[in-house]
């Protein structure tokens, strides 16, 4: 084996082949499904390239029991192809990479619990490693390890499922996921608000998450040049339940809205159809996403927060922003050049609290600035070790999520 | 006695007991230090009470800097550390050892600060489950997980356990609803992890933590998602002829693609167990019971009881009762909880905790009752039949020679049968002492390795709560 070579497994069994002789070669490994979020991370030094493509397809499906397991390599699309026709889904909502990253956004469902990828529903429905309830992989030394399972709840043992979700393939070659499943809401519908300004969205999506009306998406889209501001606010469910939630949810933020005045131009409801059109763009970052040339960076804070980090690093540099998760989950543009306005962006994060991932930019700047959120103290110390605890010569994706990660 | 093993206490411990009495007593103010044997054996045991040891000396500590001082003293002096909450583990996860220091956190109890727009509430980890509910109730809230023993045990030891409960169907286990911990790690440093956002920046520690059996560290504090209640909450009760039938209507609702927010399951014996307790008026002539809960606005309930009504009509239901009145909810949700209770006035008991794959549940029902016939020891069945956790009740009589005996071998059958129809050995009580030797059962000596080596990381030693979860042959020593 060489830099050259990429290792396409057609078995568990062949992957740990694969990663043994690289072990014992010395040869570095760069994890892949379909690449879609290849972008993401401190650029690989060379290396030799392992797909989870020969692995596919669906190798459990449970429709009663809620449950739905496949290899690392079968296609998002195609699970969830599966899932649909038995009126089911994953919760978390992964996001499509194609408008990120510009490419056919076709990617694994390995992939998609390397990265950890949730979309708007993860502040109802939790996040991917939330619905993951059992994974295969292959660790560092070339043994097969197998953790959690196939029933939704198992607290047997330590949690690695956690772990390697999330991991970007530092730990262990996924080979095989199990997900919790639920059915699809049989209606959806967006509440609307328009002209609200940052905070005064933040604090009526806080209200709405506050309330019983069981809200599964929450975003806010400033308003750019003669658009308008909107604030997006869905219901899922029975459609009884949600033709009835849906009035007493606008009833209840048009009295917030009274009792804290703000410049608001009106409410109206999205239909199904205009609605899940609407959560598609917000789950994929198309509001910002263009143009490509453009940095991306991903910040989880407190919702309530969201507008101070905005308003800190906006200061400070040209931005463009969009919320999600009520304003917890900021998104933000920012010129590519230098580091990104990385120095600013960290800033940010520490004087509100959360933390900030560089979801998008030139290799050039991958390299010189940190994606993930810099670690430091004994908990540096531990993602070293627990590094070394899954892949001892460090030849999985080393140095993907940070030195010696 | 009986067959689960402790490790031999360490002798050289065991003879500095005065001396490590001393150092523990310049580290603790008056009072948070107990070394009289008489208060010691309080803490000899918890919920499997079946066993027993009693600790070197117990510290309670009330901050989170005397917990650093006094883990950072134990790894100094190789002093083994067991810690606890309530002492409410089934599964024997506080259960000490004879040269282990005992970390109570029942001092710390104080909810730190409660955000309402960010629905978040941060708690010292001895509180009670409950008490976070009952903090924020009057502004509408509520934390999720609610095990049967929510009054009393602590979100710590929630923590430790990725404790579930009825409701978790809807709401999650504990490891979905957490967001941040303050940690003190074995060499005393103090971290936190996560905190009022969601997800983490990098590994998934916070998820590590959740059910690690407090082996890699002391959670001394906890920041918790907390959550608006629902309008309403009605259950229904479902009476059937045999839990076969029982079962099939539990896989039509949720194939209708309707997922209450419980549906709890109970065998024959149980219900009329609990009946007698509770007087919740269960239906004592059927032999298999369904409780399944909705919530929503009365408009909401109505119209999903409704459709779960016309599914339960299709399987000739025994009996069928929507509650009328919030006394009414709480009496049947009373007999549900207080199950455990009840049984132990009539019997002693080993509570199981596997989970399967609910496709299996009629299979696992008959052989757990040929299991436990063929050990001559009786079963009640309680469970969560909408994740397939079960939680067969194995009854036994201590008194009478060889009976708990008997009752573990029949309970290590039922836990193997539920690893072979693909579940696993716990679903919510964790591993603790009780499933230790199990767990090769269920995991390959591959498995098992790896997660000692991530152990490791946090304690390589073996000092924090050693004598639990893994296997005592074959243990990873890096």
């Amino acid at each position: 084996m060489d830099n050259e070579t990429v290792g396409i497994p057609a078995s568990e069994a062949e992957a740990a082949d694969i990663i043994s002789t690289a072990r014992d070669a010395g040869v570095r490994l760069t994890i892949t499904g379909r690449a879609s979020k290849a972008g993401i991370g401190h650029p690989a030094t060379a290396g030799a390239r392992l797909s989870s493509a020969g692995l596919s397809g669906i190798s459990l499906y449970e429709p009663s029991e809620m449950v739905i397991a496949a290899h690392a390599g079968t296609p998002l699309s195609e699970l969830e192809a599966h899932l649909a026709a038995s009126g089911q889904r994953l919760t978390f909502e992964p996001p499509n990479p194609a408008a990120l990253f510009g490419n056919d956004g076709e990617q694994t469902v390995g992939g998609i619990v390397a990265a950890n990828w949730s979309g708007p529903r993860r502040i109802q429905a939790g996040a991917c490693r939330d619905s993951l309830i059992g994974v295969r992989f292959v660790n560092g030394r070339g043994e097969v390890v197998k953790t959690g399972g196939r029933v939704m709840k198992n607290v047997t043992g330590l949690d690695l499922v956690k772990l390697v979700a999330g991991s970007w393939g530092t730990l262990g070659f996924i080979t095989e996921v199990t997900f919790k499943v639920a059915p699809v809401a049989e209606a959806e519908t967006t509440l609307v608000l328009a002209g609200l300004d940052d905070r005064r969205a933040v604090a009526a999506m806080c209200h709405a998450m506050g309330s019983p009306y069981g809200v599964s998406g929450a975003a806010h889209v400033p308003g750019e040049g003669t658009a308008d501001a909107l604030t997006l606010i869905r219901l899922e469910g029975s459609a009884f339940s949600v033709a009835h939630r849906i009035r007493a949810l606008t009833d209840y933020l048009i009295e917030h809205l009274a009792e804290n005045p703000a410049n608001h131009n009106g409410h109206s409801l999205l239909d199904a159809d205009d609605s899940r059109a609407m959560w598609v763009g917000v789950r994929d970052c198309v509001p910002i996403a263009r143009p490509q040339d453009r940095a991306i960076w991903r910040i989880s804070t407190a919702p309530t927060r969201g507008p101070d980090v905005v308003h800190a690093i906006a200061s400070q540099l040209d931005i463009r922003h969009f919320y999600d998760w009520s304003g917890g989950l900021v998104w933000v543009s920012t010129s590519s050049k230098g580091n990104a306005g990385e120095a600013i962006v960290r800033q940010a994060v520490a004087a509100h609290g959360g933390y900030a991932t560089l979801i998008r930019a030139p290799m050039s700047v991958r390299e010189s600035v940190p994606v993930f959120q810099p670690s430091s103290g004994p908990l540096a110390r531990i993602s070293v070790d627990l590094k070394r605890a899954f892949d001892p010569d460090a030849i999985l994706e080393p140095g993907r999520m940070a030195a010696g990660v | 006695m009986s067959t689960i093993a402790f490790p031999a206490p360490d002798p050289a411990i065991l003879a500095r007991r005065e001396a490590i009495w001393a150092d523990l007593a310049r580290l603790m103010p008056a009072g948070g230090l107990i070394t009289s044997e008489e208060e010691r054996r309080a803490f000899e045991t918890d919920a499997l009470a079946a066993y027993r040891q009693v600790p070197l000396a117990v510290v309670l500590p009330a901050s989170t800097e005397e917990v650093s001082a006094v883990l950072a003293y134990c790894n100094r002096e190789g002093v083994k550390v067991v810690p606890r909450g309530a002492g409410t583990s089934l599964a024997g996860g506080a259960i000490p050892q004879e040269d282990a220091v005992i970390i109570g956190l029942s001092r710390m109890r104080r909810v730190l600060e409660v955000d309402y727009p960010n629905r978040t509430a941060r708690v010292e980890a001895g509180i009670t489950n409950l008490a976070i509910s009952d903090a924020v109730s009057a502004d509408g809230f509520f934390y999720a997980p609610d095990p049967s023993s929510q009054l009393a045990c602590t979100i710590a030891g929630n923590i430790a356990m990725n404790s579930g409960g009825a409701h978790c169907l809807k709401y999650g286990v504990t490891t979905n609803n957490l967001m941040g911990l303050r940690v003190v790690l074995m060499d005393g440093s103090i971290v936190d992890i996560g905190g009022d956002y969601l997800d983490s920046p990098g590994y998934d520690l916070l998820g590590l933590f959740t059910g690690s059996e407090g082996q890699l560290g002391i959670v001394t504090e906890a920041t918790v998602r907390i959550l608006p209640k629902a309008e309403g909450a009605r259950p229904l009760l479902i009476g059937f002829a045999s839990s076969e039938i029982a079962g099939a209507c539990v896989t039509a609702i949720i194939s209708a693609g309707i997922v209450p927010v419980a549906l709890e399951f109970m065998d024959g014996p149980a219900i009329r167990i609990c009946e007698d307790f509770a007087k919740a008026g269960y239906p004592v002539e059927a032999e298999a019971l369904l409780i399944v809960e909705v919530e929503g606005s009365e408009a909401e309930i109505a119209d999903e009881l409704t459709k779960i009504e016309a599914i339960a009509r299709q399987f000739n239901p025994l009996a069928l009762r929507v509650s009328q009145s919030p006394a009414e909810s709480a009496a049947i949700w009373k007999g549900r909880k207080s199950a455990f209770g009840a049984m132990g006035r009539i019997a002693d008991y080993l509570c199981m905790d596997g989970t399967i794959p609910t496709g299996q549940l009629s299979l696992v029902l008959r052989r757990i009752a040929e299991i436990c016939a063929e050990n001559g020891v009786g079963v009640a069945n309680i469970f969560h039949a909408g994740d397939g956790n079960l939680h067969p009740l194995i009854l036994y009589e201590a008194a009478k020679p060889g009976d708990l005996e008997r009752a573990e071998v029949a309970g290590a059958e039922v836990l193997k049968l539920c690893v072979d129809v693909g579940g696993c050995l716990t679903g919510e009580h964790g591993v603790g002492i009780e499933k230790r030797d199990l767990m090769s059962y269920q995991y390959n000596p591959v498995d098992l390795e790896q997660q000692m080596r991530a152990r490791a990381v946090f304690d390589p030693r073996w000092l924090l709560n050693p004598a639990k979860v893994f296997p005592l042959e074959g243990r990873f020593q890096p």
